[in-house]
């Protein structure tokens, strides 16, 4: 998408001194300022919209752990955004996008640099936008991709060891990946396409995510003597409050990949964006709602919440091209996806405390799919390709960190402060010191 | 004979004895037999809230998939101490108050009490109820 940008962007700017021979025949161009502007604002509004995604990740995740784990989850959620925006600007960054000349191994590994950004009062209005702006909203991508690994290992992993991993993986792990598609690396050389990073963002945080998980171990006492036990979460307003927050924020995550809003047909693209990712949504939602009222006889409200979510990730990978109904069957099958995942995954012992894997990583894998069917440009073999090679990457790599983690700093707390609590164990605190331990069998 | 001895004895003889009822009802109940007490003139109790089963054992819910077994039921329970003569008209209250016919009503218990002590002034025994 990037690429595609700057040739744009260049191309109104020339199309505007050409002269008034051309400007006759074209129908009244935006100036290159406007354009420059216009693409700014978009980055800037995306951004701080997909920056709102933190608070929605940090909720959720909040509402679905036990009282005794909240205030650890909400200090793991903050940390690791905030180690996000550090790590992009070291290294992330130039990782991810070294321009035409700036790898180190061609289209595969990117450049080693801190990231710098636009002068005071700078402009170069031949890239059509703002580099600081470019950069703030890309940032909260990666920060994405670390949010999604916290849900799915919360209430028995250690900080420290956390925040080691989130280093490499904003760091590293996620630029290395994301260069292949958005940095004009080899994935984005043979086809493969995904339009605001259902593979590159979702899948990729659910591959790091289930490679933690299977590391870690499950929570004590939730598979014991062949039983499947439920530990329910303490706050589902707090649940329901960061999905909606989510939902909102997928607005600037998707509608700021069009990348570009200066023209006509851009900014009618980025409001097709908007109606197909939320109606995505709502069709998740609205299938995990149908799905677990047939299954289970009564509705249940995470997995409405998962549903959600998880139409909204796999809307993600082409938000554009489909209409309005096609956008409501991609969204649904994410939805049905989910409401079937997450029992499967307890079924082989992988403990994923807020359904972040079947949300994320296989509603990814899904949404990446669908693109084949509103997107004429696109084929399967692309995008099966980019995937695998996404999830062998980052699946592998991330094994081996957590393994390194584990056999040095260890990553799970000890038995007896699993039942204290990682507030009390980790941080000496409690969320909620009013209310007591309250009614926790485990 | 040891001083407990005297005491009961002496209390016994006298007629006075005071009586802790426990009545465990179902939460909804509360506020009908607050007021059917207040109506009989108790002027204090002590509420709180406890989890249970008696017969009525527990139920199964789904949490994503997954089956558990509710085995405690929320109640309240409630207690008065009063004079042994106002004791059957109190437990006859609740119970009657308390009552829905339903499986999970509660039950009601009456326990002896030894001593009380009005913490304000010292007022001791019925002086103090």
């Amino acid at each position: 998408m990037k690429y595609k940008l700057t040739l744009a962007g260049a191309l109104s700017a020339a199309l505007l001194t050409a002269g008034p021979a051309l400007a006759q025949e074209a129908s009244p161009e935006v100036p290159a300022n406007s354009v420059y502007i216009f693409n700014t604002l978009l980055f800037l509004i995306g951004g701080f919209l997909v920056m709102w995604m933190a608070a929605g990740f940090a909720m959720l995740e909040a509402g679905l752990v036990r009282t005794k784990n909240v205030a650890m989850q909400c200090t793991k959620n903050v940390a690791l955004f905030s180690i996000a925006a550090l790590m992009f600007y070291l290294v992330g960054y130039n990782l991810m996008y070294p321009g035409d000349d700036g790898w180190i191994v061609a289209d595969v590994i990117g450049a080693i640099g801190a990231k710098s950004i636009d002068e005071v009062g700078g402009n170069d209005l031949a890239t059509g936008y703002s580099s600081a702006s470019d950069f703030f909203f890309q940032l909260m991508f990666c920060a994405t991709t670390a949010s999604i690994v916290s849900g799915t290992l919360a209430e028995r992993i250690k900080l420290w060891p956390f925040l080691v991993f989130t280093v490499l993986l904003t760091g590293i792990i996620y630029p290395i990946e994301a260069s292949w598609q958005w940095g004009g690396g080899w994935l984005s050389d043979m086809g493969f396409s995904d339009f605001a990073g259902s593979t590159l963002v979702h899948s990729a945080g659910g591959w790091a995510a289930l490679a933690g998980a299977l590391i870690l171990g499950p929570r004590m006492g939730k598979y014991k003597d062949g039983r499947i036990n439920p530990i329910p979460g303490s706050n589902l307003p707090l649940a329901t409050l960061g999905t909606f927050i989510l939902w909102l924020g997928w607005f600037g995550f998707n509608g700021g990949s069009q990348l570009a809003m200066g023209s006509l047909g851009d900014v009618t693209d980025v409001s097709r964006i908007f109606v197909n990712t939320n109606v995505a949504a709502a069709a998740g939602a609205v299938a995990a709602l149908v799905l677990t009222q047939l299954l289970y006889g009564k509705v249940d409200l995470t997995m409405v919440l998962n549903g959600a979510l998880a139409g909204l990730v796999s809307i993600t990978a082409e938000p554009l091209m489909p209409s309005q109904f096609m956008a409501i069957v991609i969204g649904g099958i994410g939805g049905v996806i989910v409401v079937l995942a997450v029992p499967m995954l307890d079924k082989f012992k992988i403990d994923d405390v807020v359904g972040a894997i079947p949300v994320h990583l296989i509603a990814g894998i899904w949404g990446t799919i669908a693109v084949v069917l509103t997107n004429p440009g696109t084929s399967l073999g692309a995008q099966l390709t980019g995937i695998v090679a996404i999830g062998i990457f980052v699946f592998v790599v991330s094994g081996v960190v957590w393994g390194i983690l584990k056999m040095t700093m260890g990553i799970r707390v000890s038995q007896e402060e699993e039942m204290l609590g990682l507030d009390s164990a980790e941080l000496g605190m409690e969320a909620y010191p009013e209310f007591g331990k309250g009614s926790q069998f485990v | 004979m040891s001083p407990l001895r005297v005491i009961r004895t002496v209390t016994r003889k006298l007629g006075r004895q005071m009586k802790l009822v426990i009545a465990v009802i179902k939460p909804f109940k509360l506020e009908e037999v607050r007021e059917a007490l207040t109506a009989i003139g108790v002027q204090g109790l002590m509420v709180s809230e406890v989890k249970g089963y008696g017969r009525q054992s527990g139920h199964t819910e789904i949490y994503r998939g997954a089956e558990y077994v509710v085995n405690f039921v929320p109640k309240i329970k409630i207690e008065i101490v009063a004079p042994d003569d106002q004791v059957d008209r109190l437990v006859e209250t609740i119970a009657s108050t308390a009552r829905t016919g339903k499986i999970g009503d509660g039950k009601i218990f009456v326990v002896n009490v030894e001593a009380a002590v009005r913490v304000r002034t010292d007022e001791r025994n019925e002086d103090a109820l």
